[in-house]
């Protein structure tokens, strides 16, 4: 015998692994067996082969490879011992999967030991089978199962309803052949094959509705004996937990009845008794029964039950959800969820315990809890909610804020009614959460308080006091630094100050402070210290008095180490200095940002949406943000991004003089006059000298620089928000064409689909499509059907095609469109599965795929 | 019930038993999911929910003594994908097409989750069936006998489906087995 073959046994060696102390010891003795396993199997050493197996398997747990033990497996498989097969089945299921091709030389043995007389050693085949078996395999073997299905020992049986489930899943096609030996299975008393039969049933109802409609019809009045037989059964030792009958099977009945039940009102009725049975007389005090009272309410909320069985079912959850027990509170957390399309009015019952979740201890339930209370905020209760999660939000834990704040964000941006509470809660969630507050949610903020002039005064004191408070918060700081630049004046002077305002005295030194200190700060960002030295150099204009300081200040950077620092600082030195003339015009206010381009670039659409005359009337009413615009703003002409040089694209057709001039600022300053409205004036678009996302509008007339004057522009500039980094295209609004191109969706050799898409500006979420199939065979379809699926976050609405034949080697097209909404707009993109079933001279045809090149941004 | 892993982790999160379901998982994938979820897990207190959310899974765990069970199934929010029937010609089908539509796009919504709390009373289950073949099970009986506790898993989930709750059915082919050695 070889010295080095497996003469230590399983236990010698997992207690030698125990006994390594560190994880190179451990790799040591793991690499010293797996070669004595090597030679033990190529010496085809039988005796030790079962051995050899085991301790692959724990080599294999502890993460190491041994794909070298494959062959070997297959090679146990193939003899003819029980206790051989045994392990090496195990082996197979756990070292082998479905993707290597090994596999495929098991499909001869598996369908031996499928037709062997011994029952475990066809339950052994059946469970590898139903574990890793691939489409090949389910189609060879299938007519196996089929037969198995039938035979008497209900081991088998239920073994096989299993392993049907896996070859249906892999084979969707071959689910006919299951649905009546699938019926019959649940006719048994054993619970082993009630259970596998209940799943089998419910895997068939997923693949095809003609088998939900067959097991409506001959297996709801089965289902419901059997449920209750278990209901009423006496006690049973063998399946007894708790004091309740198998609540396995409970669960999955009630499941299959969910499922049967669904829509159909004839079903969901016949159910109602047995579910109001089962709902009233579980008893609650174990972890049991609370399983099969949460899977009863599921099933409620599934079916059309009546009014009484839901007010039965809202009731469990309130129980659950008032439980100490954190297990029942979270599936009750869960299941609310779901419940609020049902009957929000319930839902909204509960509304202080829930909030009393989101601040529990343990992140599971808080995480549940927080994203009920989003789903629970109406108009109604959006401000005492807003300030709840607010006040929650000073004392929560650091890795709970980041989801929190978002959505805190959330809420307010889509349920302010007005302005100004919009601007409080941003300034709150800034100050005690700026640092989690994503980049385009302050943005929005800048966006607003741009098109507020009555509150610009009060946003940029609010600020400022918060600014005072929480000097850490990144992006407080960011909005507070562009707001002091803007409107410091305001903030000095005291400008529209309301009735509810504190009255303070800022000084111009004081706002100056904000800005040195933001400066030296050690934590600041670069690009927070380039706000800050735009913002300077603007005070330097706003305040004549103290730029001989801004100026010391901006020149303590000409030396930054920062590339992009000393330049700023380089350039704004030179414009203090020897561009006297034109400073004043050139730090003029920011042009009124424009809210509809804002929002349409914000949900992610990379061609800027055009907004028309009409679509800025329909504003307040579709859009997300309810903010009413403080400025009236007529035609918009759009402006090509004057950062964005590539002119490729369509030039602007309005604007009749647009000379780009860059000075040595970079700046590209242009002067375009709109001739969108009649009294057309002229305009000075003078672009972000930072480039962080604020292109800047002033006024010819110089003096023209107040937030009242600033009100007439006729002219609005299409803002594009240059920290996203998308190029933006301008086209008049009169030739609206398809934004997005179309795309050939699907093709093979039969067939072709190509989709064109329109979308609504003021609903970026929504997008037309209008699909046109085309037969590219030289044989005409019937009974032509489109399928598409899509992910959960988007929903779906198919119309009618206008027809169901389509002519051969393309002589015809069948159109057919549908509308598809993204409820993660910019986040998620579009991807949509594909089947397309006809019959080719009465043959039926099947062609599947999914699309995955649908374009960017809808 | 839609089962992806169970996993056996000990205080110190070693991996003492894995089974995964339909999961194609390389060896380094499943080492750093395990070590992830062992992470997270282990980190929680006593008083804690037994469920957490990780990745695209929702992991049920019960400690019993110095072992973790752990069990990953789906999480609801995965994507799921939904077949909903198109309806074509006529405008007489329409109406009917619109309730098929309905019906079929909400039925995976409804089959798309998972009860955690019978995920719970499964894992009590598994302990149970071990406890009566192993007596006492700890943390060396599933060790020494890894391909057993294999077994008994077998006869219970195939294929991510629970076949078998009878502790007795489950135990029987092992018992078996052993008298035949």
């Amino acid at each position: 015998m070889n010295p080095f073959s497996s003469g230590t046994r399983l236990r010698d060696m997992i207690k030698a692994i125990r006994a390594c102390k560190t994880a190179a010891e451990e790799r040591a003795v793991v690499r010293k067996e797996c070669a004595a396993i090597r030679s033990s199997i190529s010496e085809n050493d039988q005796d030790y082969s079962h051995r050899n197996i085991a301790k692959l398997m724990f080599i294999h747990m502890l993460g190491y490879p041994t794909h070298f033990g494959q062959m070997e497996c297959l090679k146990l498989i193939a003899s003819a011992g029980f206790p051989e097969k045994r392990i090496g089945y195990l082996g197979l299921m756990l070292l082998l999967d479905e993707r290597q091709e090994v596999l495929m030389l098991v499909t001869n043995s598996l369908k031996q030991d499928l037709g062997h007389t011994n029952q475990y050693i066809v339950g052994l085949a059946l469970c590898a089978l139903g574990n890793i078996c691939s489409a090949e395999m389910a189609r060879d073997l299938a007519p196996e199962v089929e037969r198995l299905l039938l035979t008497r020992d209900p081991n088998i049986k239920k073994k096989a309803a299993l392993c049907s489930i896996r070859i249906i899943r892999k084979v969707p096609d071959l689910a006919e052949n299951f649905s009546s030996p699938a019926t019959s299975l649940l006719k048994e008393k054993h619970h082993g094959v009630l259970i596998a039969g209940v799943q089998l049933c419910t895997d068939l109802c997923k693949v095809s509705e003609d088998a939900s409609n067959h097991l409506r019809k001959n297996c709801t009045e089965g289902l419901v004996r059997i449920l209750k037989d278990i209901c009423n059964s006496p006690y049973a030792p063998e399946y007894d937990i708790a004091g309740i009958t198998d609540p396995f099977l409970h669960i999955r009945v009630l499941r299959l009845l969910r499922m049967l039940g669904h829509g159909d009102a004839d079903t969901s009725e016949y159910i109602n008794d047995i579910l109001a049975q089962v709902a009233s007389k579980t008893e609650s005090n174990k972890n049991a029964g609370n399983a099969i009272l949460y899977e009863c309410v599921e099933t409620i909320m599934g079916i059309e039950a009546t009014s009484g069985l839901r007010v039965l079912a809202i009731n469990i959850l309130g129980r659950f959800l008032s439980n100490r027990d954190n297990n029942i509170r979270y599936v009750a957390l869960n299941m609310l969820m779901k419940a609020i399309s049902v009957d929000s009015q319930a839902v909204q019952r509960h509304r202080t315990t829930i909030l009393e979740c989101v601040k529990d201890s343990d992140a599971s339930i808080r995480k549940r809890a927080l994203e009920l209370v989003f789903l629970l905020v109406n108009d109604t209760n959006a401000k005492p909610l807003t300030k709840e999660l607010i006040d929650y939000l000073e004392v929560s834990d650091q890795d709970f804020k980041g989801d929190l704040t978002s959505k805190i964000c959330s809420i307010i941006e889509k349920f302010s009614q007005e302005k100004k509470w919009y601007i409080d809660q941003m300034v709150k969630v800034l100050s005690l959460a700026g640092n989690y507050v994503k980049d385009n949610v302050w943005h929005a903020l800048i966006v607003a308080i741009s098109n507020a002039p009555d509150l610009q005064g009060y946003s940029v004191r609010s600020l400022y006091k918060a600014f005072q408070l929480s000097s850490e918060q990144v992006s407080l700081v960011q909005v507070t630094i562009w707001c002091i630049g803007e409107y410091g004046e305001m903030l000095v002077n005291n400008v529209g100050v309301l009735q509810v305002e504190e009255p303070m005295t800022v000084t111009e030194s004081d706002a100056v402070d904000v800005l040195e200190s933001c400066l030296t700060h050690h934590s600041t960002d670069i690009t927070t210290q380039s706000m800050c030295l735009i913002a300077l150099l603007k005070l330097s204009s706003r305040f004549p008095p103290s730029s001989g300081r801004v100026k010391e200040i901006i020149t303590t950077h000409i030396g930054s180490v920062v590339l992009e620092l000393q330049q700023r600082a380089i350039e704004f030195n030179s414009i203090i200095q020897r561009h006297q003339n034109i400073k004043s015009s050139l730090v003029e206010r920011m042009p009124v940002l424009d809210e509809s381009t804002f929002i349409s670039k914000r949900a992610g659409s990379s061609q800027a949406n055009i907004s028309t005359e009409k679509s800025n009337q329909q504003l307040p009413s579709g859009a997300s943000l309810k903010l009413s615009n403080g400025v009236a703003k007529p035609a918009a002409s759009p402006l090509v991004d004057l950062l964005d040089l590539s002119l490729d694209d369509t030039p602007v057709p309005t604007s009749t003089s647009n000379d780009f001039l860059h000075d040595l600022l970079d700046v590209g300053l242009t002067n375009s006059s709109s001739s969108g409205v009649a009294s057309a004036s002229g305009t000075d678009i003078l672009m972000d000298l930072l480039s962080i996302g604020t292109p800047v509008q002033s006024n010819t007339t110089p003096e023209n620089g107040s937030s009242i004057k600033a009100k007439p522009n006729t002219a609005t500039v299409q803002v594009v928000d240059l920290l996203d980094g998308l190029a933006s295209n301008g086209s008049h609004p009169g030739a609206q064409s398809p934004v997005h191109p179309s795309i050939t969706a699907y093709q093979s050799s039969t067939l072709k689909i190509t989709f064109s898409f329109t979308k609504q500006p003021d609903k970026p979420q929504v997008t037309q499509i209008h699909a046109t199939f085309m037969n590219l065979s030289s044989e005409a379809y019937t009974d032509f059907i489109f399928q598409a699926a899509v992910p959960k976050f988007i929903q779906l609405h198919l119309d009618p095609a206008n027809s169901n034949h389509l002519p051969a080697s393309g002589n015809g097209r069948i159109t057919q469109t549908f509308t598809i909404t993204n409820t993660q707009h910019g986040q998620k993109p579009l991807a949509m599965r594909i089947r397309i079933a006809y019959k080719v001279s009465n043959q039926e045809r099947l062609e599947q795929g999914q699309i995955n090149n649908f374009p960017p941004g809808l | 019930m839609g089962i992806r892993f169970v996993l056996l982790v000990n205080k110190q999160g070693q991996t003492r038993l894995a089974q995964y379901y339909a999961e194609h998982l390389t060896l380094d994938e499943r080492r750093a999911l395990e070590g992830e979820i062992v992470r997270k897990c282990l980190a929680r207190t006593e008083q804690q929910c037994s469920f957490v959310e990780h990745r695209n899974y929702k992991i049920v765990y019960r400690r019993y003594a110095s072992l973790f069970f752990l069990v990953g199934v789906d999480n609801d929010e995965q994507m799921e994908y939904t077949y909903c029937g198109s309806f074509t010609h006529g405008r007489s089908k329409q109406f009917s097409s619109v309730i098929a539509y309905v019906a079929m796009g909400a039925v995976v919504d409804v089959i798309a989750y998972v009860n955690e709390l019978a995920i719970l009373e499964f894992i009590h289950l598994f302990v149970e069936t071990m406890d009566r073949h192993f007596g006492n099970v700890c943390e060396l009986d599933i060790m020494f006998h890894l391909e057993k506790a294999h077994f008994m898993l077998e006869e219970m989930v195939m294929n991510g489906c629970i076949v078998e709750t009878s502790k007795s059915n489950i135990l029987a082919p092992i018992q078996l087995m052993e008298k035949a050695s």
